[in-house]
């Protein structure tokens, strides 16, 4: 009798390989994608259970859950791609209530003919961007669609995570006379993005500021656990996000142009293109909303960061039931940051 | 920004300020036109206005090729759209213009319609490259400085040989379009603010006979917010000195007689049509471009056999009069309440180079103070 090899018949072929629909069947090729790809790449102790769920103890406390989906074009860019993104957004999404992240569920569309190199470097950049920030992606799930149904790979993220005692951080509690702190220049993922899209590149050497914030945000709180509000202006960019807080907090607010960090390139880039650096996403940098004398205190935390390196506060919180942000020009007068109107940019994250 | 910021700069625009009240007489009110959009844009992103003494009272005039294209133009375009086989190529803010029954490009390409945003019309003649069992349509828009890359594609689509491509040609004129308001007598302009990408192209001698004719000083300017209160400071001058000249602002780049080369290669594909319909304006003769028999394989119009139908407004727009600067966008009932940016009822609303639109994105906490 002739021994069967218990193993696959022959492994994954990461080279040259691609996925087909029965990576997504539930059958055989798709255990060996999982194995092989998934779980060596992302491999902890809840993952090696191989259950349909992870199970896990929790501290008792509040608990924070965010869900993000990642449909960037293209899926790689200068400073990142869309693994490490799909990491980044949601841990962002939980730490921006002032939560430690805990962990992650991935769950990922696959287009049929999809280069299983491709694949193997967008999870591996997810990997490293998991394990960088030590938030572990306990549980996962894979389907494939035909070939022209979907574009390439899409990636829904959830995120959970544990709200530290004492600390009430929402978009909701922003107050007149609030100091509001940017965690560095904005306006560079947009732009980044922009300078690859295959109908309009252009040389740049800026690059996207994807990073998980939740180190930072840790030592936000640690300095002021009192910290009004926090929000990580992605699609929109900031001034479509100050906008969200000024009417959830149903504030006015006042920014000054001068104190906007801005990096030179992204702004030649918008006045060439005709866009406004202040519509152009992030996906490393926050808002932050304090009381005006915490404002100090909470600004040296932030630069004693990697990441809150270039933090400037860019204006304050003011009385106004029209819930308008304003800003003082550069030039010298004063007018509106609206909503982002229409869409700047598609499939930016 | 270097180059940029020096035109920007607040220290300079307190100068200039107290220049301007100090030479502007109280005696007197200034109605200035800033004809083009990008003038309206620029005065409300940087406040310029907030920085004139309350008797100049800038008039926005009909320079957004957006705002001045009537509903017919726009249906047609989605007529073009939804044929089959049809790849329908325009600028960005069009896709959400209004047609006839709250129609626009975005909602036909939602419903299955292949209308691609472009950023310059060599991308059309690439996509034309790209796809040649479709026919590619370029929907062609804008005033004297869109109309030469429109005249290139044109003949680089001939060098090319390119047999599925066409142009649906919108392309108007700035000189018309001043003579046809100043001509109506209802807004009351003292001065007209010209545009100076388009002097960049036709030169400022085009505005003489105009300036002549209404003894209307006409001064050319540029798109930073120092550049238009220059020009303001130059027409208050020439007001008070009982001068009507054509001033150039912008001699960075703009001479009396403009690109010569430019204006050849619009000469060589396009004509003047004989009227052309505005929104706002009604039909104004020798105000818009056709392009030539001699290059009629690449004009959609006679391509597709398209019939014109002209639209009337939506009767609680006030674009109509919007655009001849006889009313201020806050003087429309319909504005900020059902017509928004996000849901514009009239084209003001759309470009951000539209009235309606500057008036809603930058300035409508000022609704008591002074428009």
């Amino acid at each position: 009798m002739s021994k069967t090899r218990t193993g696959y018949i022959r492994p994954l072929d990461l080279k040259n390989g691609c996925v087909d629909m029965t990576h997504g069947s539930g059958g055989r090729a798709m255990a060996q994608l999982i194995e092989e790809l998934f779980l060596a790449a992302f491999d902890n102790e809840f993952l090696r259970q191989m259950n349909d769920q992870a199970s896990f103890h929790i501290p008792a406390g509040r608990m924070v859950m965010a869900t993000d989906s990642h449909v960037v074009s293209p899926l790689f860019f200068p400073g990142g791609d869309i693994g490490c993104l799909s990491v980044h957004g949601t841990i962002n999404d939980v730490a921006m209530a002032g939560a430690v992240p805990l962990y992650l569920s991935a769950s990922f569309i696959l287009e049929e003919g999809f280069p299983l190199a491709d694949l193997a470097r967008i999870v591996e950049s997810m990997a490293n961007a998991s394990r960088e920030a030590g938030v572990p992606v306990v549980t996962g799930d894979t389907k494939v669609v035909e070939r022209n149904k979907g574009d390439g790979v899409f990636i829904t993220t959830t995120g959970v995570g544990m709200v530290p005692q004492g600390v009430n951080i929402s978009g909701d509690r922003a107050r007149p006379g609030d100091a509001i702190i940017v965690s560095g220049s904005v306006g560079d993922h947009g732009v980044a993005i922009l300078s690859v899209r295959e109908n309009l590149s252009f040389g740049t050497s800026i690059q996207s500021d994807t990073a998980a914030l939740h180190g930072l945000v840790a030592a936000m709180v640690a300095a002021v656990p009192g910290i009004h509000a926090l929000r990580d202006p992605t699609r929109g960019g900031l001034a479509t996000t100050l906008n969200e807080i000024a009417r959830q907090s149903g504030v006015g607010m006042m920014l000054r142009e001068t104190d906007l960090p801005i990096r030179t390139e992204v702004r030649a880039a918008c006045e060439f293109l005709g866009l406004d650096p202040l519509y152009s996403a992030n996906e490393g940098k926050l808002v932050a909303f304090c009381r005006q004398e915490d404002a100090d205190a909470l600004l040296a935390a932030m630069r004693a960061h990697p990441l809150g390196q270039d933090a400037a506060v860019i204006g304050e919180v003011i009385e106004d039931d029209h819930g308008f942000v304003q800003m003082e020009t550069a030039f010298g007068g004063r007018r509106i940051v609206d909503w982002l109107t229409g869409e700047q940019l598609p499939r930016i994250c | 920004m270097k180059y940029i910021d020096e035109f920007r700069d607040g220290a300079l625009a307190r100068k200039l300020a107290a220049d301007i009240l100090r030479e502007a007489r109280s005696d007197r009110a200034y109605g200035l036109m800033e004809f083009c959009g990008g003038h309206t844009h620029a005065i409300f992103r940087y406040g310029v206005q907030g920085l004139l003494p309350d008797n100049i009272n800038m008039i926005h005039g009909p320079g957004c090729p957006v705002c001045v294209l009537p509903i017919g133009r726009v249906d047609s375009a989605i007529e073009l759209a939804r044929r089959p086989n049809v790849i329908l190529c325009t600028y960005g803010d069009m896709l959400r213009v209004p047609g006839s029954n709250r129609r626009s490009l975005l909602k036909a390409k939602a419903g299955g319609a292949d209308v691609r945003m472009i950023y310059s019309s060599a991308d059309a003649l690439k996509i034309a490259q790209e796809n040649p069992d479709k026919e590619v349509v370029f929907f062609a828009i804008g005033f004297e400085t869109t109309t030469p890359p429109t005249a290139v594609a044109i003949l680089r689509a001939g060098e090319l040989g390119l047999k599925n491509f066409s142009v649906f040609s919108n392309h108007v004129l700035t000189p018309a379009a001043i003579t046809a308001i100043m001509g109506s007598g209802e807004a009351r302009v003292d001065g007209v603010v010209g545009p100076a990408h388009v002097s960049t192209v036709i030169g400022s001698r085009p505005y003489e006979p105009f300036a002549a004719q209404y003894h209307i000083p006409v001064v050319i300017a540029g798109f930073e917010p120092l550049d238009v209160m220059q020009a303001i400071l130059m027409l208050v001058r020439q007001l008070n000195e009982g001068r009507a000249e054509v001033e150039n602002e912008f001699t960075r780049t703009v001479t009396r007689d403009g690109n010569i080369k430019a204006q050849r290669l619009v000469a060589e594909v396009f004509e003047s049509r004989k009227t052309f319909e505005w929104r706002g304006l009604g039909w104004v003769p020798d105000s818009g471009l056709q392009i030539r028999e001699k290059y009629a394989a690449y004009d959609a119009e006679k391509r597709f056999a398209l019939p014109y139908q002209s639209v009337a407004d939506h009767p609680a727009c006030e674009c109509s009069a919007i655009i001849r600067g006889v009313k201020k966008p806050l003087a429309c009932k319909v504005f900020g309440t059902v017509c928004t940016p996000d849901n514009p009822i009239g084209s003001c609303m759309v470009s951000s180079e539209g009235a309606c639109a500057a008036y809603y994105t930058y300035g409508r906490d000022k609704e008591n103070q002074k428009h």
